[in-house]
C-alpha cells in the first residue's frame, strides 16, 4: 500500500483564524491516506478535527503547508476548478444529514451529478436508484426528507456522498445524531461500501466503538497529530 | 431537464405561501400599470381623435406677404423706417396641381386635398351669421376629415348649388335640409344655396361657422377662378406631422402648419399626463422590485445551508446565481400574466360602468398587444433585476460557513 501514490497527502498544514489576534486551529499537521483505507479521526472537541476535514474537503484553504488530493494541488486552483475537483473527488456525510427538504430521496442523491453537469442524464438517475437500493431504501425513492427516520436520512446522505463514485468520502460525525441501533446500521453500511467497493473513508467521530472498528485511528490534540495507528 | 430550472421551480413550488404572496404583489403592480396605461392611452387617443376629427394634420398656405423697403439704407445714409403690414388678401397657390402631385409622393403623407377657404356671412331672413366657406373636392376631403360619418342629417354631397353646414349654424339660422340660405362672401359675391346635409364634427367653432361647398363654387364665391388658397394633408403617424410639415414647407416654399403646432397646449397637457403615468409606473415598478428582492433575500437566507450543500457537492457558483435569477424572472413573468388579465378586467369594467348620456364610454380604454408585451417584458426584467442582489449573495456563499451556520 505504501508503494502506491497516496490518495491524500497533507504536509505541515497550519490553519489560523482571526485578524488582529490569530488563533491556530491546526499547528503543522501531516498525514497521508491511501486508497482503500478506512480511517477514524478522533480527538476532543476543539482539537481541530472539523478544521482539518474542511481543509481536506476543499471547503477552506490552509494558512500554510500543502495538500494534494488525488495527485492535484488544490491551492493553485480557481474557485470554479476547486468546486469541480470537490464534486468529482469527494463525497460528504455530515452529522446532520443535510438533505435538501424540497427534494425527494432520489432527487437528493441525483443532485451532485445533476448540479455539476447541468442536465439530468439517465445514467445519473440509474446510479442514484441503484445506490438507494443498495442502502435498503428502494421503497423510499420518492419520499421527502421529512418522511424518513433519522437512520434513513443518513443512509440517503451516504448514497448521495457516493453518487459520483468519489475516491474519498469524508464523514463528519455521521452517527453523532443517531440512536445506538441506527448508529450501528449506518456505520455498518459504510463499512460494507468500504469492503465491497473499496471506498476510502475518513470518519470524524467521538464514538470509541466506531473508531475501534476502523482500520486506522488518527488522534488529533490541540491542532497536532498525537497518534496515528494502523490495525 | 435543466438543473437550474428544476431547482428554481422546485424552490418556488416548495415555498408556496411566499410564492403566492409575491405573485399577488407582482400581479397587482402589473394590473395597475395595465389599467392606468389603458385608461390614459384611451383618453389621449380619444382627445386626439376628437381634435383631429375637425382639422387636417397639416395645412399649407401661401406665405404671408412681407413688406419690402422702398429705399435701402447705405453706410452714408441712415433711414428711419415705419413698417406697415399689408392686410392679407386671398391668394392662390401657384401651379397647385403640380404641388399636390409632389406632396402626394412625400413620405408619410396619406392624402392631399385642395381647398378654397374664406370668410363670409350666411343670411336667412332676419338672421345673419358669420361663416367660414370651405370649397373642397368631397372625395378627397373625406380622406382628410371623415365628414360622411359625422352627418346628423342629409348627405355629404356638396356641389351643384347645394352645401353641407354645421349643426350649430343650422340651429342658429333655423334651417334644415332642403332650405335655402344666402351666402355673402368678403369679396362681395353673393349666392343662394340649398342645404343638402348637416354635420356635427364635435367642435363648436367648426359646427357654428363651417359651410362646405364644392371647390368650383368656392372659387367663384371668392373670385379665384381655378385657384386654391390652401392644401390639406393627412399623415400616417399623427405625431410625425411636425416633421412632415417641415419637409413639405421645404419642398414647396409654402407656409406649413401642423396640428401639433396649432394644438401645442393640448400636446403639453398630453405630455404632462404621460409624465404622471410614467411616474406612477416608476413607483409601482420600484415597489414590485423591492417585493421580489425582499422575498428572494429571505429565501437565500433560509436556504443558505442548502446552497452550501449544493456548492460542497460541486455545483458551480454560476448555477446557484442562475437559480435565483430564474426565480426572479419567473415571478415577474407569471405575475405579469395574472396582472395583465386583472388589469384588462378592471379596465373593461371601468369602461362599461362609466358611461356618457349617449351610451358611449366616458373613459374609453385602449388595450393592445404592445401594452401587454411591454408590461410582461417590464415585469420580467424587473423580476430579473430584483433577483441580482440575492442571487449574487447566494452564489458567493462560502460552503463551509453556510453548512456550519445553516
Amino acid at each position: 500500500m505504501a508503494e502506491t501514490p497516496p490518495l491524500l497527502e497533507v504536509v505541515d498544514v497550519v490553519k489560523e483564524y482571526g485578524e488582529s489576534v490569530r488563533t491556530a486551529a491546526l499547528r503543522g499537521v501531516s498525514l497521508t491516506l491511501h486508497a482503500g483505507e478506512m480511517a477514524a479521526l478522533i480527538g476532543p472537541s476543539g482539537s481541530g478535527k472539523s478544521t482539518l476535514l474542511h481543509l481536506i474537503g476543499l471547503l477552506d484553504r490552509p494558512t500554510a503547508g500543502s495538500l494534494r488530493l488525488n495527485g492535484q494541488d488544490p491551492t493553485t486552483l480557481s474557485e470554479p476548478a476547486l468546486a469541480a475537483l470537490r464534486g468529482r473527488s469527494l463525497g460528504f456525510v455530515f452529522q446532520f444529514h443535510h438533505l435538501l427538504p424540497a427534494f425527494t430521496a432520489l432527487e437528493n442523491v441525483m443532485l451532485p451529478a445533476f448540479g455539476d453537469e447541468g442536465r439530468l442524464s439517465a445514467e445519473t438517475r440509474a446510479r442514484a436508484t441503484a445506490l438507494l437500493t443498495a442502502v435498503g431504501l428502494e421503497e423510499k425513492l420518492h419520499a421527502r426528507a421529512n418522511q424518513l427516520s433519522g437512520g434513513q436520512k443518513q443512509r440517503v446522505a451516504i448514497a448521495r456522498a457516493l453518487s459520483r463514485n468519489p475516491p474519498l468520502v469524508l464523514a463528519d460525525e455521521p452517527t453523532g445524531n443517531l440512536d445506538t441501533v441506527a448508529s450501528h446500521e449506518v456505520f455498518e453500511l459504510m463499512r460494507r461500501f468500504h469492503r465491497e467497493r473499496g471506498v476510502t473513508f475518513l470518519v470524524v467521530t467521538h464514538d470509541p466503538r466506531i473508531a475501534d472498528r476502523c482500520d486506522r485511528v488518527i488522534e488529533i490534540v490541540d491542532g497536532r497529530i498525537a497518534r496515528d495507528e494502523r490495525r | 431537464m435543466r438543473f437550474v430550472l428544476f431547482v428554481a421551480f422546485r424552490y418556488l413550488r416548495d415555498a408556496r405561501g411566499q410564492t403566492a404572496l409575491i405573485l399577488a404583489a407582482v400581479s397587482v403592480g402589473v394590473a395597475v400599470i395595465v389599467f392606468l396605461s389603458a385608461l390614459i392611452n384611451g383618453l389621449q387617443s380619444s382627445l386626439i381623435d376628437k381634435t383631429l376629427g375637425s382639422q387636417s394634420h397639416i395645412t399649407l398656405r401661401v406665405p404671408r406677404e412681407t413688406p419690402r423697403p422702398l429705399v435701402d439704407a447705405t453706410p452714408e445714409r441712415a433711414i428711419a423706417r415705419q413698417v406697415q403690414v399689408a392686410p392679407e388678401r386671398l391668394r392662390s397657390i401657384d401651379q397647385w396641381p403640380a404641388v399636390v402631385a409632389s406632396l402626394a409622393r412625400l413620405e408619410g403623407v396619406t392624402a392631399v386635398s385642395p381647398m378654397v377657404t374664406g370668410a363670409g356671412t350666411a343670411v336667412r331672413g332676419e338672421a345673419k351669421r358669420p361663416i367660414t366657406v370651405r370649397g373642397i373636392e368631397p372625395e378627397l376631403f373625406r380622406r382628410i376629415i371623415d365628414v360622411p360619418r359625422r352627418m346628423v342629417a342629409g348627405r355629404f354631397d356638396p356641389g351643384g348649388g347645394s352645401v353641407a353646414i354645421g349643426s350649430v349654424l343650422a340651429a342658429d339660422l333655423g334651417v334644415g335640409l332642403g332650405d335655402t340660405v344666402r351666402i355673402v362672401t368678403a369679396e362681395g359675391v353673393s349666392d343662394v344655396v340649398r342645404i343638402s346635409g348637416v354635420f356635427s364634427l364635435g367642435n363648436m367653432g367648426v359646427d357654428k361657422t363651417w359651410v362646405l361647398t364644392s371647390l368650383r363654387h368656392a372659387q367663384s364665391l371668392f373670385a379665384l377662378a381655378g385657384g386654391v388658397t390652401g392644401l390639406e394633408l393627412k399623415v400616417g403617424d399623427v405625431f410625425e406631422a411636425d416633421a412632415v410639415a417641415d419637409e413639405a414647407q421645404r419642398r414647396t416654399g409654402l407656409a406649413a402648419e401642423s396640428w401639433m403646432r396649432v394644438n401645442a397646449e393640448l400636446l403639453v397637457g398630453l405630455s404632462a399626463q404621460s409624465s404622471s403615468k410614467t411616474m406612477i409606473q416608476f413607483f409601482v415598478v420600484v415597489a414590485v422590485a423591492l417585493g421580489i428582492a425582499s422575498v428572494l433575500i429571505v429565501s437565500v437566507v433560509q436556504k443558505s445551508r442548502e446552497i452550501g450543500i449544493l456548492r460542497a457537492f460541486g455545483t458551480p457558483a454560476r448555477r446557484i446565481l442562475a437559480i435565483f435569477l430564474t426565480e426572479g424572472a419567473v415571478l415577474g413573468l407569471v405575475g405579469s400574466f395574472f396582472g395583465s388579465a386583472l388589469g384588462t378586467l378592471l379596465a373593461r369594467f371601468f369602461e362599461t360602468v362609466a358611461r356618457n348620456p349617449d351610451g358611449g364610454p366616458k373613459f374609453p380604454v385602449v388595450l393592445d398587444v404592445p401594452l401587454y408585451v411591454s408590461a410582461s417584458l417590464l415585469a420580467t426584467v424587473v423580476g430579473l433585476a430584483a433577483a441580482v442582489a440575492p442571487a449574487l449573495r447566494a452564489s458567493r456563499l462560502d460552503p463551509a460557513t453556510a453548512i456550519g451556520n445553516g
